[in-house]
């Protein structure tokens, strides 16, 4: 177990509850660093500086450590080609998922990675064993014993009735601790109370409110590092699903219902996060920046969006829930307070959908049919 | 007149539809022609549409899946160069197509080509390794495929009248409600699936009550290959599921037509009934694809191991209690809905129950191949490539079984992987290795091995290529459905990924190849004796290619490898040959499904009369069956004998050549 989660231990004893999670995940865990170091967070943050040492060296038309002879420079194709595949090593280590930045981001992985540990326990055997026999037992080959009586064996139904079950036995064991340590409707332990935010799914843009701070910003989010961020989250119209990959699970929204999540960001930084459930033609423009910050420059922000920018309210409220893409982020200065509660309610509508038969010309290039 | 149509319909401003339409059009137009020119069409009419013959009709449903594949995998290309292209820029495909080809890409490879391909398999070889004549219903059996047939023809219509869903493959609401959806597309979608899935249900029924009560005499439920028992499994589970598939899409199709508010966002709808009802069908599907191929690596695994297969009992309880989890899993689909920690843990738990019977099938496979004789024909190529392949999907699929690592993997490329994972390297592997592998049973004659072989390392190394780098994204976190993306990360893996659609569009090339080559050289490849494989099962015992009846006599089943004991036995004097009576070719069928092709096309563009007349035809099709007095003709004793002789000579001949030999 590396200092990061650790530290969430002591910091968030709910969630801290999921890692050791008895003996189960310590064994995984320990499985996990004795077979496959080369997923562990730290080792992959060193082989990341590696690859990318690897790339610069490279990367360099000559090579500064070669000095560039015939020999060499026919090399030079093989290298090439040891960067791209090192670069894309790189583009690997930009897995969000795999780099979680929030309490719930790191268990999420720890779950994910555990569970993969698990079952490569028992399927690298198995492929193994399937390429082997597949293998050994050739027509061709003289030295295999043909045993075409071999049909049954009692031993074996016991170990390959029990082996599955006993994996699965283990594995349901994180399944259950995991759902209930990291369901997203369960506050975060904190000494600081949780920033309140509602979460507004529309066509096709994202509506965030602070009900407390009454500002509200579309396809941007703000936070406090540190501090626990509790969504309620709703649609305006079809479904979608909010999830900041780094920062952990995600969640559906719904018109007419709410659902809730709980996220936190360890430390300042800008997180990507984008609707994950396919929505309309203009569901892949639904990505907005989370930026989490120290706690007072939160605080100065909120200050600085009461300063300008428009309010919402009913009305303005009606002129968002249009269809339009791509909308480039912006805040409103007040934001009404009960207005998410309206919208869950449906005493605000809907939103509308296509003005016409089919999509408007203003939101779609299509023309014709 | 004809309610919604106008020429607005057709894409006239859209180069890339019209182009296909266009080009689609010439070689259907071609092949009319062709088939006018050279007098094919009382032969086409008479052997092929209006069979009642389940061979024919499976070589038919699979012909179908074949054709409909090269559609699916024309929108899998365009998806992966679209993805390839599009990073921080609109790419070529504009979202409004782009999300019909996305929908139409899932929406064809599941209902088209899956489906169509395991239920050709079922239906051309359950009878034969039954031992019995023919399925249990037989002109009910081409009623169901030829309204498959109008589903897949409604949908490849909607390419230029009008548009497809823009949904996703499943339809989820309130996106394909009237005030998200108002265009035509999500009623294609519908109506295609509504008359396909009847096709589908009555194959199912029909195939059912084949295996359970059509068996040669000592055929018991105990002697029956591993492939009758998948395809029991596999049809219960539509006969069950498909209802349910039917009455869901039939309350969204009320939501849309008369103002129905069963999925709504407003007047009480609830969107949330729709994922438990979809998923409901949608998760049994799975297994409806899946069994029969289990069945078809069981059968050429043992065959090609020459071994029977191992744990053939535990087999069969592993196949049945999939059968059974199938229904109890469905709300692992979306745990992301909010459903509380108990719910989501028990159906994660439930999900990972599943891969217990599963991993015991891929044990007794591995033990089926130990101690065996594996001769390397191209079917076990497809088999092991399946093995491996599908261990590794069936490990992600439990990963997305675990709530928290679903919680960020939901909806993302890992889950798209992992999907693909089992259905190309489970389903479509397993189709392929039926098909070379009952091909000769089927015409008379092989596949050309070394094509075959190479089709299949595309297909394998391809799938790897296309569908590793996506388990990557996802991880990076990309979800699916994205029409462009301003991510730098992403780019080079799609770039790979579209490598992999190239690698297996070689594949498919060297398929299509392979079918050439070998109706070419189908002399150098003929099957004389029917039993290319040294086979195990009864369908080995008749000639290639069956005739009508399949088997002169029925045969007497002493055990599992019904046909293989008979082998090891001395050969048997001449049996008394009879007159057989099998059920006469009937339109019924084609007929139905013309009208029912008219009236889901009227339905869709709202034209009332034009609905009114077709119900009235396929009703009155219907009516004109029911009322017919002759359904069955006699084959002559002598014709009967003459048949089975000659297929007895050529096997003697063949035995004595190979004693000569060795």
């Amino acid at each position: 177990m590396d200092a990061d989660l650790r530290r969430h231990d002591e910091d968030a004893p709910p969630l801290g509850g999921v890692l050791p999670l008895g003996g189960v995940l310590t064994w995984g865990r320990r499985r996990l660093d004795r077979h496959l170091p080369g997923l562990h967070r730290e080792v992959l943050r060193r082989a990341c500086r590696d690859t990318v040492k690897a790339v610069v060296m490279s990367a360099k038309p000559d090579g500064s450590r070669d000095s560039g002879g015939p020999v060499r420079r026919h090399r030079s194709v093989g290298v090439r080609a040891a960067a791209v595949m090192a670069s894309l090593l790189l583009a690997g280590c930009h897995a969000a998922v795999l780099d979680p930045q929030g309490v719930v981001g790191v268990a999420d992985k720890t779950i994910l990675i555990d569970s993969l540990a698990i079952m490569l326990a028992i399927v690298v055997p198995t492929l193994a064993a399937t390429l082997g026999f597949a293998w050994w037992f050739r027509a061709s080959n003289a030295r295999a014993r043909y045993l075409p009586d071999f049909v049954y064996s009692g031993r074996l139904e016991l170990i390959v009735w029990g082996i599955p079950l006993l994996v699965i036995t283990l594995l349901g064991g994180v399944a259950w601790i995991g759902s209930h340590a990291l369901d997203p409707y369960q506050p975060l332990a904190s000494k600081t109370p949780p920033l309140e935010v509602q979460v507004v799914s529309l066509d096709w843009k994202w509506l965030f409110i602070y009900p407390k701070q009454q500002i509200a910003s579309v396809n941007a989010l703000e936070v406090p590092a540190g501090v626990p961020i509790h969504f309620t989250l709703t649609s305006a119209s079809v479904m979608n699903a909010f999830f900041i990959p780094q920062l952990g699970s995600m969640i559906y929204t719904m018109n007419g219902m709410t659902t809730q999540l709980n996220l936190l960001a360890d430390s300042p930084g800008t997180f990507a996060g984008l609707s994950s459930h396919y929505s309309g033609d203009g569901f892949s423009g639904m990505h907005f920046a989370v930026h989490a910050v120290p706690a007072d420059q939160f605080t100065a922000w909120v200050e600085a969006t009461r300063k300008s920018g428009p309010t919402l309210d009913a009305s303005s409220y009606e002129a968002l829930a249009k269809q339009s893409m791509d909308t480039v982020p912006y805040t409103y200065r007040a934001a009404d307070p009960g207005l998410f509660e309206q919208i869950v309610t449906q005493k605000v509508p809907p939103g509308p959908g296509p003005t016409a038969g089919r999509p408007d010309v203003t939101v779609s290039p299509r023309t014709g049919g | 007149m004809l309610g919604k149509l106008t020429w607005a319909a057709i894409p006239f401003d859209q180069p890339i539809p019209l182009f296909a339409a266009a080009l689609v059009g010439v070689v259907i137009a071609g092949v009319l022609i062709l088939v006018v020119l050279k007098g094919w069409f009382p032969y086409l009419w008479r052997e092929w549409i209006t069979s009642v013959d389940h061979k024919r009709i499976g070589v038919m449903y699979t012909f179908l899946a074949m054709v409909m594949l090269l559609r699916g995998f024309t929108d899998a290309i365009m998806m992966r160069s679209q993805q390839a292209l599009a990073f921080q820029a609109p790419g070529y495909l504009p979202p409004e197509h782009y999300d019909q080809i996305f929908s139409a890409h899932g929406t064809l490879m599941i209902f088209f080509v899956a489906m169509p391909f395991v239920i050709g398999l079922m239906n051309f070889a359950v009878p034969l390794q039954l031992g019995v004549r023919d399925v249990a219903f037989p002109t009910l059996n081409s009623v169901g495929f030829w309204l498959t047939a109008t589903g897949a023809l409604l949908v490849n219509l909607s390419l230029v009248v009008g548009e497809f869903a823009r949904t996703g493959w499943l339809p989820y609401p309130p996106l394909s409600e009237l005030a998200y959806s108002p265009g035509v597309g999500v009623d294609y979608y519908l109506w295609s699936l509504e008359i396909s899935g009847v096709g589908t249900l009555l194959s199912g029924v029909n195939l059912v009550t084949t295996v359970l009560k059509m068996h040669a005499p000592g055929m018991r439920y105990l002697r029956m290959p591993m492939f009758c028992w998948t395809t029991l499994a596999a049809n219960l589970l539509i006969v069950a599921a498909f209802p349910i598939l039917t009455a869901t899409l039939a309350m969204l199709l009320l939501d849309r037509y008369l103002g129905f508010h069963f999925f709504t966002n407003t007047a009480g709808g609830n969107v949330m009934m729709f994922m438990n009802l979809i998923w409901a069908w949608g998760h049994p599907e799975v297994y409806i694809l899946i069994l029969p191929a289990f069945g078809v690596f069981s059968e050429v695994i043992s065959t090609f191991s020459r071994k029977p297969l191992f744990g053939y009992r535990s087999m069969v309880a592993a196949t049945m209690a999939i059968c059974i989890l199938a229904f109890m899993v469905w709300l692992h689909h979306f745990f992301t809905m909010g459903a509380g920690a108990d719910v989501n843990a028990m159906f994660g738990i439930a999900t990972m129950i599943i891969a217990v019977p599963t991993g015991v099938k891929v044990f007794n496979w591995i033990f089926t191949m130990f101690g065996g004789r594996i001769v390397y024909s191209t079917p076990i190529l497809w088999s092991i490539g399946f093995m491996v392949t599908f261990v590794i999907g069936g490990m992600t699929g439990v990963l997305l079984a675990v709530p928290p690592a679903d919680f960020v993997l939901h909806n993302s490329l890992f889950l798209v992987a992992h999907f693909h994972n089992v259905i190309i390297g489970g389903v479509l592997f397993g189709g392929f290795a039926g098909y070379s592998y009952w091909f000769p049973k089927a015409f008379g004659f092989r596949l050309h091995e070394g094509l075959g072989k190479a089709a299949f390392w595309c297909w394998f190394v391809g799938f790897y290529v296309a569908f590793m780098p996506l388990y990557v994204l996802g991880l990076m976190g990309m979800t699916r459905r994205m029409q462009h993306y301003d991510v730098p990360a992403w780019h080079p893996w799609l770039l790979i990924a579209a490598g992999g659609a190239a690698i297996i569009l070689a594949g498919i090339i060297l398929q299509i190849a392979q079918l050439v080559v070998s109706i070419r050289h189908r002399e150098a490849l003929r099957d004389e004796t029917g039993d290319p494989w040294n086979g195990r099962s009864l369908e080995w015992s008749t000639p290639s290619p069956p005739p009508a009846f399949n088997f002169a006599v029925l045969p007497h089943v002493e055990g599992i490898d019904a046909y293989w004991s008979m082998k090891q036995a001395p050969p048997n004097a001449e049996p008394d040959y009879e007159a057989i009576e099998m059920p006469r070719n009937s339109p019924t069928g084609f007929i139905c499904a013309f009208f029912a092709s008219i009236m889901g096309f009227a339905l869709i563009w709202h034209i009332w009369w034009m609905v009114a007349v077709a119900l009235v035809g396929a009703y009155a099709t219907f009516v004109v069956f029911a009322w017919r007095d002759r359904d069955e003709y006699t084959i002559p004793a002598a014709t009967v004998a003459r048949i089975d002789r000659a297929n007895r000579g050529a096997r003697e001949a063949a035995l004595i050549h190979a004693q000569a030999a060795s």
